[in-house]
């Protein structure tokens, strides 16, 4: 039999518990874990993730941009925030580079999607803790120099983050060499049997027709792509058969590839045959040196 | 040193009495006023770190030296808001209903003593007519739920009402008994009562010490029952937690205030606080003592009624103990569902309320040699009243749930 009110007693004595624990430095960091906003900085921590941003490689925000505007976080953020206008040079060649990046952070719900499913490392979330802003709409819409950020503030960061994804940059890169290199000493040999054929056909027939058969690939390809450059993502939701390929495995190595092959055969649009099998060895390097080239030619 | 000057100004106008009643009144109106307007600041500032305490949280700490300016921020914020009257309300009584609510709640703090020479009104039925005007509260609080035409206003005042009413008659029920013991309804005498006047005035400093706390009310066996239903019958009557179903956020938005904002609000703010301040101070005065408390000689005086610590120190610092309880009791109790509150008031406080009017009663009789005993039977016998009254109210709640499918 207890005392009579001793229930309200002991809910006395856990609230001034409570009250008393705040007092002192012991029950601080449990009991009050209130942060001073302005005065006592901000409450980042390794792990925070709140919005993405793009990262670059190097000094120059635009030279040094990892995406390619492959347009893939583009299909798969969930509240569709983010908007890509592909860059063309003065030829009306599509450069691997967007020439608008919009994220509309008021929409934009962090939830990371984007990060994964970028093939090129080049989305990252950030850990920007001031994000105020005065304006509602045209200040919560970050574009493409705003969301750039270079590879050094990611290490800050994120660190480990950042370490594990160069390393798998670098590995694919190596391994982008390696493929490279093999298919430049097939080419070599196909080339050097092609110049064999075109010998023996030369004494017989013209050179085109023997070029045929190379022109005969990017035509049969261009088809999917160009269709996805051209439809809205409205429209490509209807047609989810000819997204998949690229939208399930983006993280492999292969289907990189075979991306970048798309983006620069549409791109392209066929025309630079002979330049095929050199593109489609892209990875980041490759896009850098490609837009260094339009650079130097524009 | 205000007695002192009220004293002289009253001496200055003896020849035309007419006015110097006037003076006198705003003499003791305006000091009042004043400070219990800044009680009630200071309050709302204690309140809201106490309880962000208690939440473990910091709370305001931005306005001054740990956010003590906030009430003055707040007051601004109140007086420059918009004052928003609902169309289809009784504008009058949606006006006037703020007004007497701290128009009671003033008028009954003239009643209490808060120092010697310091009651403003001092009548000979002070506690009658602080009860009654206290009772104007519930015509306030109700005259707001209705001229406001809104339904949770309504339900706000209604509850009022109920809860009002019937917490009333503990309340009233516990006084009763100090009313008794000492024989006289006067604030100022009930004060005098509880000072054992033999030790009190002796030489031996350490017995004047005590003789100022053993005469409290409190440590007799009716006084600490009385206190207790007094103090929980207060926090009914005064709508603050754990019955504050008048203004039940969760249930009717903001209860009978719903469609008042702007300085009404405020006022209603003020005059609940004020009538807070009001009951404990007669809690104060009736069971703790008003403003005695642990005093000395001061060293330079050969008076031996004179005060080192003045007597309204002791009162205020009682009151903020209290308040400060209060605060507590907030953080920590939930709120009462209705058929609780009234079934709690009707069925446990009023009878013990009553109970403890004939303890108080057989007591009065015992013969002076066998104090003690009748004392330590007294509690002894009210405890077992509280318990027997609560292990009663228990049968009727409802068994524990008995969950056939869960785990
Ligand atoms: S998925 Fe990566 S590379 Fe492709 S557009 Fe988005 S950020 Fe750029
Ligand atoms: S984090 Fe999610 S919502 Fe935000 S841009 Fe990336 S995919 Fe879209």
């Amino acid at each position: 039999m207890d005392l009579l009110g001793s229930g309200i007693f002991k809910g006395m004595a856990v609230t001034l518990k409570n009250f008393a624990m705040t007092y002192f430095d012991r029950g601080r960091k449990e009991r009050l874990p209130t942060v001073q906003y302005p005065e006592a900085g901000d409450t980042v921590t390794l792990f925070t993730r709140n919005f993405p941003f793009l990262i670059y490689d190097g000094e120059e925000e635009v030279d040094g941009m990892r995406c390619v505007a492959c347009q893939i976080c583009e299909r798969e953020c969930p509240p569709a925030c983010i908007y890509i206008v592909k860059e063309k040079d003065e030829n009306g060649k599509f450069v691997k580079r967007p020439k608008v990046f919009d994220i509309d952070v008021s929409v934009c719900m962090g939830c990371q999607i984007c990060v994964e499913v970028c093939p090129f490392d080049a989305i990252v979330m950030d850990s920007e803790f001031e994000y105020s802003k005065e304006d509602r709409f045209g200040d919560l819409l970050f574009n493409r120099d705003e969301l750039l950020k270079s590879n050094d503030y990611y290490h800050k960061i994120h660190p480990e983050e950042a370490q594990a994804r160069d390393a798998n940059l670098a590995a694919k890169k190596a391994a982008d060499e390696a493929k490279k290199k093999a298919r430049e000493e097939k080419a070599a040999a196909a080339a050097a049997a092609k110049a064999a054929a075109e010998k023996e056909a030369s004494e017989k027939k013209d050179s085109p027709e023997a070029s045929e058969p190379v022109a005969e690939e990017p035509k049969a390809e261009p088809a999917a792509p160009s269709e996805n450059h051209a439809k809205a993502e409205s429209e490509a939701k209807e047609k989810p058969a000819a997204e998949e390929t690229p939208v399930e495995e983006p993280a492999a190595a292969t289907d990189e590839t075979e991306d970048a092959k798309e983006e620069s055969s549409g791109g392209s649009e066929g025309k630079e045959t002979s330049e095929e099998p050199e593109e489609t060895a892209g990875s980041g390097e490759d896009d850098e040196k490609k837009a260094e080239e339009g650079e130097g030619v524009s | 040193m205000l007695v002192q000057f009220a004293n002289w100004v009253q001496g200055e106008l003896a020849c035309s009495p007419a006015l110097a009643k006037i003076v006198g009144i705003l003499l003791a109106a305006v000091p009042l006023a004043t400070v219990f307007a800044l009680c009630f600041a200071f309050t709302t500032w204690l309140e809201r770190k106490g309880l962000a305490r208690i939440q473990n949280r910091i709370g305001p700490n931005r306005v001054g030296p740990f956010g003590l300016f906030q009430p003055i921020a707040d007051g601004i914020k109140m007086i420059t808001k918009e004052d928003i009257v609902p169309r289809s309300s009784d504008h009058f009584f949606h006006l006037i209903a703020p007004l007497l609510v701290l128009v009671s709640s003033m008028a009954c703090l003239a009643f209490i003593p808060f120092g010697l020479g310091m009651t403003m009104s001092p009548i000979d039925t002070a506690v009658v007519f602080f009860f009654a005007i206290l009772g104007m509260n519930t015509l306030a609080v109700f005259l707001a739920g209705w001229a406001s035409r809104n339904k949770y206003s309504l339900l706000g005042g209604m509850r009022a009402v109920a809860q009002m009413v019937s917490y009333e008659i503990p309340l009233v029920l516990s006084a009763v008994t100090v009313v008794m013991m000492v024989g006289s309804l006067d604030t100022r005498e009930i004060v005098g009562a509880q000072v054992v006047e033999g030790w009190a005035t002796s030489e031996n400093s350490g017995l004047r010490f005590l003789g100022q706390i053993a005469g409290w009310h409190v440590f007799t066996p009716w006084g600490f029952a009385g206190f207790i239903i007094f103090f929980i019958a207060a926090l009914a009557e005064t709508n603050r937690s754990p019955f504050d179903l008048p203004e039940a956020e969760s249930e009717i938005i903001a209860g009978y205030v719903t469609e008042y904002s702007g300085f009404k609000f405020a006022l209603f703010f003020l005059g609940e606080y004020i009538g807070a301040f009001a009951v404990l101070g007669l809690a104060i005065t009736l069971f703790l003592g008003g403003w005695n408390g642990p005093n000395f000689q001061p060293w330079w005086s050969s008076d031996p009624h004179a005060l080192l610590i003045p007597g309204f120190v002791w009162f205020f610092f009682k009151m903020f103990v209290l308040m400060a309880v209060l605060i507590w009791i907030r953080g920590t109790l939930p709120r009462l569902r209705v058929d609780q509150l009234m079934s709690f008031a009707w069925k446990f406080l009023l009878p013990l309320a009553l109970v403890n009017v004939f303890v108080a009663g057989f007591l009065f009789h015992v013969a002076k040699e066998d104090r003690v005993w009748a004392s330590v039977a007294a509690f002894v016998f009210l405890y077992l009243v509280a318990k027997g009254l609560s292990r009663m109210n228990q049968s009727d709640a409802p068994a524990p749930r008995k969950y056939h499918f869960a785990e």
